[in-house]
């Protein structure tokens, strides 16, 4: 009866460890392998050489060059038109109906477009060329928007130039043309050579001036250092080059105490505040004239 | 004698390639195991200008890189006897030490155990010419040596001078320089049968390896095996191997008598395979593991299953007492000792001041031989292992590597061999001297 289970097997003879002997030729591989020169040679310089030649060998083939390029362009078109990376719109925040519409008649950009074909620099330095903007913010937001944020420039003053009247802001730049005084009635006009370059002056003076309301038409820059604030009846108070609000602020306070500004004077000339001088009308330096004879009489 | 002479530079002068490449393997072909080593020199020794002596005696100069050791194959009695299978084996080995040490060997120095060595000391003396000692006068005295008739068939293994002479000053290492009138020399020459060497230069040769370096195992063993003090004072290194035991015998730091027993652990093997009618292989495992030269109560109880390979397992279920395979061991084990002890006598090591004998070898590790060995040899015997050198594998420590670990020292440090002298002038035909003079004066 043979036992179900294997027999044991003998701890000698085919348990023992194989320990084959190389063949000649083996022993031969193994120590030319082991040579330093054939090491680098196969480990290096075979397989360098294999793919030096084989990669030459086929860019030889201006077929195959050109495939390689295609395929390259091909890929990359493939990843770029990918849609995570495709602008579907174009978002304006902060800019009125006109720059709006002006903005995308510049850009007759047809979406849906991949962001690698925008590009945004130039795109923001055009934007930014319009007078009418202060800061232009452009990127592509996730969802496939491209936000264009630009904040406006606020115009403050109108500002009537040589050969137009021009709407600034409150750093002296160009807004918008204006057609006349009357399309904004509700901001202060000023004018003269080099009155957009002193806007923070003449807004302090404005807002020095804000008792005269009704009567002030507006502020002239004169010779480009000094400015007259322009009154109602062709009248002027003419300011220093320095601190002309102080000396504003006196004539305010002599037509507080004096009532100044209600009689027949032309022009007030505080360009010396120590010495403040008046021009009066014709027909009141008549009657003083008269009035002074009567009193030498 | 002259061809040798030529052959025996050769190999020297292949050491000295060897040496600048920095990587020596080194082979010890023995009957039960062919080991090889691989050495790398790192140049001279770093702590040289510190220390007197050096590191490690020396040896840290080298390192071992690779070793691999493989069954014997086609040698018996430490004699090829089967060229292809030694070759074979030759090749397993020295391709696992390549493969371990990631380099490549061409040099290779080896050993072997048996060819029947025979020991010879040889005088010879001179006068000095110029008063003092020279180069020229060394190999001159070397030369005048009277050499006896070795026999048909016999080859010089190794050839030291042990002790120079002047006048009447004895016991000189180095008389170089010293002044006298008279120089003689003591040689110790050892001879193998050629036939054996041949065949070991061809396994070699069909290895594609160079030889570089060719030493008896005896004497290998025993300058791994030996402390110092026992070299210089005097002591045997019985190298009990698989086929064959080497003796040698030391002094002064120098091997005066080497000789083998054509007997060894195989035979014990052999022993236990016939007394337990046992394959060879089983034997061998059983003498391993449960061997023994000293029988105690306790192992009359213990029973070692000896499970005879016959192909019927379910009635050949055989046991033995550990006794008894004691009592098969001892007799040989006894033998082989008492053959040593013969040669001992033979070559009057009673005669020498000290009387240490050292046991290394693959036998050697028999469980009770230190208590046996004392009974037949003489009181001073200790079971040695041999030196550690840098690098060696674990594995690589015992005392059966001793001789391919003194093997790794001859290639660090060979002891000057007769061929290492140039040879005297006045050998040379006289003719061609004066020729090649008269050739100088015309051309001149």
């Amino acid at each position: 009866m043979q036992p179900l289970s294997a027999p044991r097997r003998a701890p000698s003879g085919r348990n023992t460890r194989r320990d084959p002997a190389p063949s000649r030729v083996a022993y031969r591989i193994h120590r030319m392998w082991l040579t330093p020169l054939y090491r680098s040679l196969f480990r290096v310089g075979i397989p360098v050489f294999v793919i030096l030649t084989a990669t030459g060998w086929y860019f030889a083939e201006p077929a195959n060059r050109q495939a390689v390029v295609d395929k390259v362009a091909e890929v990359r078109r493939s990843v770029e038109t990918r849609p995570e990376f495709m602008v579907k719109l174009m978002a304006i925040e902060g800019a009125s109906p006109v720059l709006d519409r002006e903005i995308r008649t510049r850009f007759p950009i047809d979406f849906p477009v991949s962001s690698f074909d925008l590009d945004l620099d130039a795109m923001r330095a055009e934007i930014a060329a319009f007078d009418v903007v202060r800061n232009v913010e452009l990127r592509v937001r996730p969802g496939g928007v491209l936000e264009v944020a630009i904040t406006e420039r606020e115009p403050v003053l109108v500002w009537r130039a040589p050969t137009s009247i021009e709407l600034i802001d409150a750093t002296g730049h160009r807004v918008a043309s204006l057609t006349g005084r009357a399309a904004r009635p509700d901001l202060p006009l000023v004018a003269g050579t080099g009155a957009n370059e002193n806007v923070p002056e003449a807004l302090a003076i404005l807002d020095a001036a804000r008792p005269l309301a009704g009567d002030l038409r507006g502020l002239i820059r004169v010779g480009e250092r000094r400015w007259d604030v322009a009154l109602s009846g062709d009248r002027r108070i003419l300011l220093p080059e320095t601190s002309p609000v102080a000396a504003l602020e006196q004539v305010l306070a002599l037509d507080q105490a004096q009532d100044l500004l209600a009689r027949d004077v032309a022009d007030i000339d505080m360009r010396n505040p120590m010495r403040p001088t008046l021009r009066l009308t014709p027909p009141a330096m008549d009657e003083l004239r008269h009035i002074r004879s009567l009193y030498l009489e | 004698m002259t061809d040798l002479y030529q052959q025996q530079r050769a190999m020297r002068a292949m050491r000295r390639a060897a040496m600048q490449r920095g990587v020596i393997a080194v082979l010890d072909i023995g009957t039960a195991k062919i080991g090889c080593l691989v050495l790398r020199f790192d140049g001279p020794e770093r702590f040289r200008d510190s220390d007197g002596i050096g590191s490690m005696a020396g040896q840290s100069a080298f390192r071992v890189i690779g070793a691999s050791t493989t069954r014997s194959r086609g040698v018996r009695f430490g004699e090829i006897d089967a060229m292809q299978e030694t070759e074979r084996a030759i090749r397993t080995a020295v391709q696992g030490a390549q493969k371990m040490a990631n380099t490549r060997v061409d040099h290779v120095i080896a050993t072997f155990a048996g060819a029947g060595p025979r020991s010879y000391g040889l005088a010879g003396s001179v006068e000095l010419r110029h008063g003092s000692v020279t180069e020229d006068d060394i190999a001159r005295v070397l030369a005048a040596c009277e050499v006896p008739d070795f026999g048909e068939g016999r080859e010089v293994l190794h050839a030291q001078p042990v002790n120079f002479a002047i006048d009447h000053r004895s016991g000189l290492s180095d008389p170089r320089g010293q002044i006298g009138n008279r120089l003689s020399v003591d040689m110790h020459v050892l001879t193998v049968d050629a036939t054996v060497v041949r065949n070991l230069l061809h396994c070699i040769k069909r290895c594609d390896l160079e030889l570089a370096g060719i030493a008896s195992s005896a004497y290998a063993a025993g300058i791994s095996a030996l402390v110092e003090d026992e070299q210089e004072l005097g002591a045997a290194c019985i190298d009990m191997g698989g086929g064959a035991t080497g003796i040698s015998i030391f002094i002064k730091k120098h091997m005066i008598y080497a000789d083998s027993v054509r007997l060894g652990g195989d035979h014990v093997t052999s022993d236990i395979a016939k007394g337990l009618r046992v394959p060879l292989a089983t034997a061998e495992r059983i003498k391993t593991f449960y061997g023994g030269v000293y029988a105690t109560g306790m192992d009359d109880r213990e029973q070692i299953e000896i499970g005879g390979d016959s192909g019927d397992w379910e009635r050949d279920r055989r046991t033995v007492s550990r006794s008894e395979l004691i009592g098969i061991m001892r007799p040989r084990v006894e033998e082989i000792l008492e053959e040593v002890r013969d040669r001992l006598d033979a070559a009057g090591f009673d005669h020498l001041p000290s009387q240490q004998i050292v046991l290394t070898g693959g036998a050697s590790q028999i469980p009770g031989l230190d208590g046996l060995a004392p009974k037949i040899l003489g009181q001073q015997v200790r079971i040695g292992r041999p030196l550690r050198v840098q690098g060696l594998p674990q594995a690589a420590t015992g005392a059966a590597f001793a001789s391919a670990v003194g093997l790794c020292l001859f290639a660090a440090h060979p002891q000057d061999e007769w061929w290492d002298f140039e040879i005297p002038a006045d050998s040379y035909p006289a003719r061609s001297l004066r020729w090649a003079v008269k050739w100088f004066r015309d051309n001149w």
